[in-house]
């Protein structure tokens, strides 16, 4: 079966952020007074453990964003079609989770259906019960199978973590660079098997039951929390790709040129911070809706457009929310042309650009950092709050906001449903509490103040 | 003093004709007024005739910036821009699509907005300070580091579930006030909304706080006050809470005129007939004229909240003079 990668607008540009986020670690790498702080960072243990949380999402993430089509099978007069549903390889890794779906809700680990319907039992009467799952359960069923199952997979994933960490230090210890002490901590190690046996157990559960549940039409939960991460972390990260260049550039010329070009700037973003900004986005998806509704013929798939909408939406965030750092940038710059290193390139001519980019920019780089780690998580709160406004993503975009959506108001129903708000909340708050706590270790690293203040007290 | 707030009244001027423009822009030109046409009248089988008399209904006929057709003053007037936006200057803010007065619909929707911003405000001011003070009373124990923590969670947690979860907890499961609606006996309705408010943040409104906190504990001021034998209390409470006023006032005094806005979320979660839900039912209805104006009263209220703070400085701290 042959396919064509696709890339979608938003998958080129994570590689365009994951290039990026290379070169600057190479380049951090290789000079040791960048690496400091980041071993500051390092040192903290429940950074570490946020790290690795992190990683597993971005893991995710990032498997669902290499895209592809799959060749379909009937020829159209000898040329090859393409099937309009954009799958990506992380679909292909959970195809039994992405395929197995039941006729509408159920609960976790249940295996039948969570409300009655009319069936023909045996002898042809019309019963009214809760069928069968078609996609739970096996041979062996019911409440020993599952702890049987959680405990093979959970040990299974904790030997293999354990192997895998033991084969990294073994390799650490014979590879030519120097151990880099305090970088695996026990708790570290901690976290990294107790995650690796919690994965096991939902792995070897997924085979057989829906972990998570099933929603409205019958598509599992699990699944839907694993693809809303993707979506969440391209809202929280491409945004930085609108609001860096802005609040870089214009806040640094801001400070640095002053006059006509501080007022216009200023002028700029006073204006833009003074609208509400969910009333700003608002309005702006409002367009964009208008102009996607109006030009059905840009896109070849019903994928293409959510993904063009989900681009979109980063771009209005990020138009939104760049004043901020803007002005903290302008701030600081005109703390910093005011310092005689800066006078002394000047007094010796060095150009004004030259100056820029070798003494200004390289010493507002950590106000950037902070504030960008500091921005993600609150962009991954919002994507939930303005999907359910209605000017989030796409509502055929599986994300957190439209899962919610979804979900909010089956809480009425009688048994209740709540495990697809519980997964989508769940899935969130590990996220963000990740992003939080690693963001708060990154400042206290990087942030020369706050290191003062610490000496003080 | 007033010669200063006549020239920061004056300065809001451009900035609210800036807004006025980026919202023209924005509704206007990426789409014209004909596309907005055949959205309101549905994208299929509509005549130009139709859309045309959608148009001078809504006064949409016109040209966007300049009308080349008129001589005179009438060249910038006569145009959609001029008409949609000069009369908001003076608060009139037009009709909405459903024929009604805008302006009308904003002063009655206050009332519910106000009592539920009102008292949310308040009472989550007094709450995150006396956490914070807390906290940084204890600053450095186990205490202070649970606090910390807890915040770290709590403002982890999205907004969407204080209230989903706490409609569940308090309306459904205990049944202690109605889950939304509002209406005589106002009370039992504000307080679940009040509550959920004041709940959702706490997280990161103590933490700042608690930061700002720390950070006057640092300075010179409190080590003498501590050395002229004053009780560790005292110090908080006198001295670093009133030189952490300022700190706070820069962040609070700005949204007290936004308050009239309401939240969105909560009056929407809620069905409370406030500004906020107004807004979600036009931004669902894609209602042009309703949008522009919250925009722009929106923007007013933020500059008149500046203003506010600037104000507030001279109440403080006697040395901020403004000139």
């Amino acid at each position: 079966m042959s396919f064509i990668p696709v890339i979608l607008w938003s998958d080129a540009l994570v590689f365009l952020l994951l290039a990026a986020g290379m070169l600057v670690v190479s380049y951090v790498r290789q000079h040791e007074y960048l690496r400091l702080p980041w071993r500051r960072v390092a040192k903290n243990s429940v950074a570490m453990v946020s790290l690795l949380v992190l990683s597993l999402f971005l893991l995710v993430g990032l498997l669902d964003t290499l895209h592809y089509r799959v060749e379909l099978k009937d020829k159209n007069a000898g040329k090859t079609v393409y099937s309009p549903e954009v799958l990506s390889v992380f679909d292909k890794l959970v195809e039994p989770l992405r395929l197995h779906t039941e006729k509408t809700y159920s609960a976790p680990l249940a295996t039948n259906l969570y409300s009655k319907e009319s069936v023909t039992d045996v002898s042809g009467n019309i019963v009214r019960e809760y069928s069968r799952l078609q996609y739970a359960g096996g041979q062996k069923e019911g409440s020993r199978d599952v702890l049987r199952r959680a405990l093979f997979g959970g040990i299974a994933g904790f030997i293999a973590a354990g192997l895998l960490i033991g084969i990294r230090r073994a390799f650490l210890h014979r590879s030519p660079f120097p151990v880099r002490a305090g970088w695996v901590q026990s708790p570290v190690i901690f976290a990294a098997l107790s995650i690796a046996g919690l994965i096991g157990m939902t792995v070897n559960l997924a085979g057989a039951y829906h972990v998570l549940g099933t929603d409205k039409v019958g598509q599992d939960v699990l699944y839907l929390s694993l693809k809303s991460i993707r979506t969440g972390l391209i809202i929280g990260t491409v945004t930085t790709l609108v609001t860096l260049p802005l609040a870089l550039f214009l806040g640094v010329a801001a400070g640095y040129f002053r006059g006509w070009v501080d007022d216009i700037i200023q002028y700029i973003y006073t204006v833009l911070s003074s609208i509400p900004s969910v009333l700003l986005i608002a309005a702006a998806v409002l367009m964009m809706q208008v102009t996607i509704d109006t030009h059905p013929n840009w896109f070849e798939t019903a994928a293409s457009r959510a993904d063009l909408r989900l681009v979109f939406l980063c771009l209005i965030l990020g138009m939104t929310s760049w004043t901020g750092l803007c002005r903290l940038l302008r701030g600081e710059t005109l703390k910093l042309r005011e310092m005689e290193y800066i006078q002394a390139a000047q007094s010796f001519g060095v150009s004004s650009l030259r100056i820029l980019s070798r003494h200004i920019i390289p010493n507002v780089m950590h106000i950037i950092l902070i504030a960008l780690v500091m921005d993600f998580s609150g962009l991954v709160l919002a994507e939930a709050v303005l999907s359910y406004v209605g000017v989030g993503v796409d509502p055929s975009m599986i994300s957190f906001g439209t899962m919610i959506n979804g979900a909010r108001l089956e809480m009425a129903r009688e048994p209740m449903v709540w495990w697809a708000l519980a997964a989508a909340f769940g899935f969130m708050l590990v996220l963000v509490l990740a992003a939080n706590l690693f963001a708060d270790a990154v400042r206290d690293a990087f942030d020369p103040r706050l290191n003062r203040t610490e000496g003080d007290l | 003093m007033i010669a200063y707030l006549i020239r920061r009244i004056l300065y809001a001027i451009p900035i609210l004709i800036g807004v006025n423009l980026l919202t023209f822009a924005l509704f206007f030109v990426v789409n014209t007024p004909d596309d907005m046409a055949r959205m309101q009248l549905g994208i299929k089988r509509v005549t130009p005739e139709a859309i045309e008399h959608w148009k001078e209904q809504h006064g949409y006929n016109k040209p966007l910036l300049v009308n080349r057709g008129v001589k005179g003053i009438g060249k910038i007037t006569d145009t959609i821009f001029w008409q949609k936006s000069a009369s908001m200057f003076v608060l009139d803010f037009g009709f909405s699509d459903d024929g009604r007065s805008i302006s009308r619909e904003i002063y009655t929707r206050m009332g519910p907005s106000m009592a539920i911003a009102l008292p949310t405000f308040i009472i989550g001011l007094l709450c995150y300070v006396s956490f914070a003070l807390l906290m940084t009373l204890f600053r450095a124990t186990a205490l202070d580091i649970a606090g910390v923590s807890l915040c770290v969670v709590l403002m982890s947690i999205s907004g969407l579930f204080y209230i989903i979860g706490g409609q569940f907890l308090i309306s459904k499961l205990w049944h202690w006030v109605p889950i939304s609606g509002y209406g005589e006996g106002a009370f039992k309705f504000i307080v679940l909304p009040v509550v959920i408010g004041v709940v959702s943040g706490i997280g990161s409104s103590s933490r700042w706080y608690r930061s700002i906190f720390l950070e006057e504990i640092g300075k010179d001021y409190v080590r003498t006050a501590r050395a002229k034998g004053l009780s560790e209390l005292r110090v908080l409470f006198t001295h670093v809470l009133k030189n952490a006023s300022i700190p706070i006032l820069t962040g609070v005094v700005v949204v007290i005129p936004l308050l009239f806005m309401g939240s969105l979320l909560t009056e929407s979660f809620f069905g409370i007939p406030g500004l906020g839900n107004y807004t979600i039912d036009a931004i669902n209805a894609q209602d042009f004229s309703i949008v522009r104006a919250m925009v722009f009263l929106g923007s007013l209220l933020y500059i008149a909240g500046l203003i506010l703070t600037d104000i507030s400085y001279t109440v403080v701290d006697p040395r901020v003079r403004l000139t």
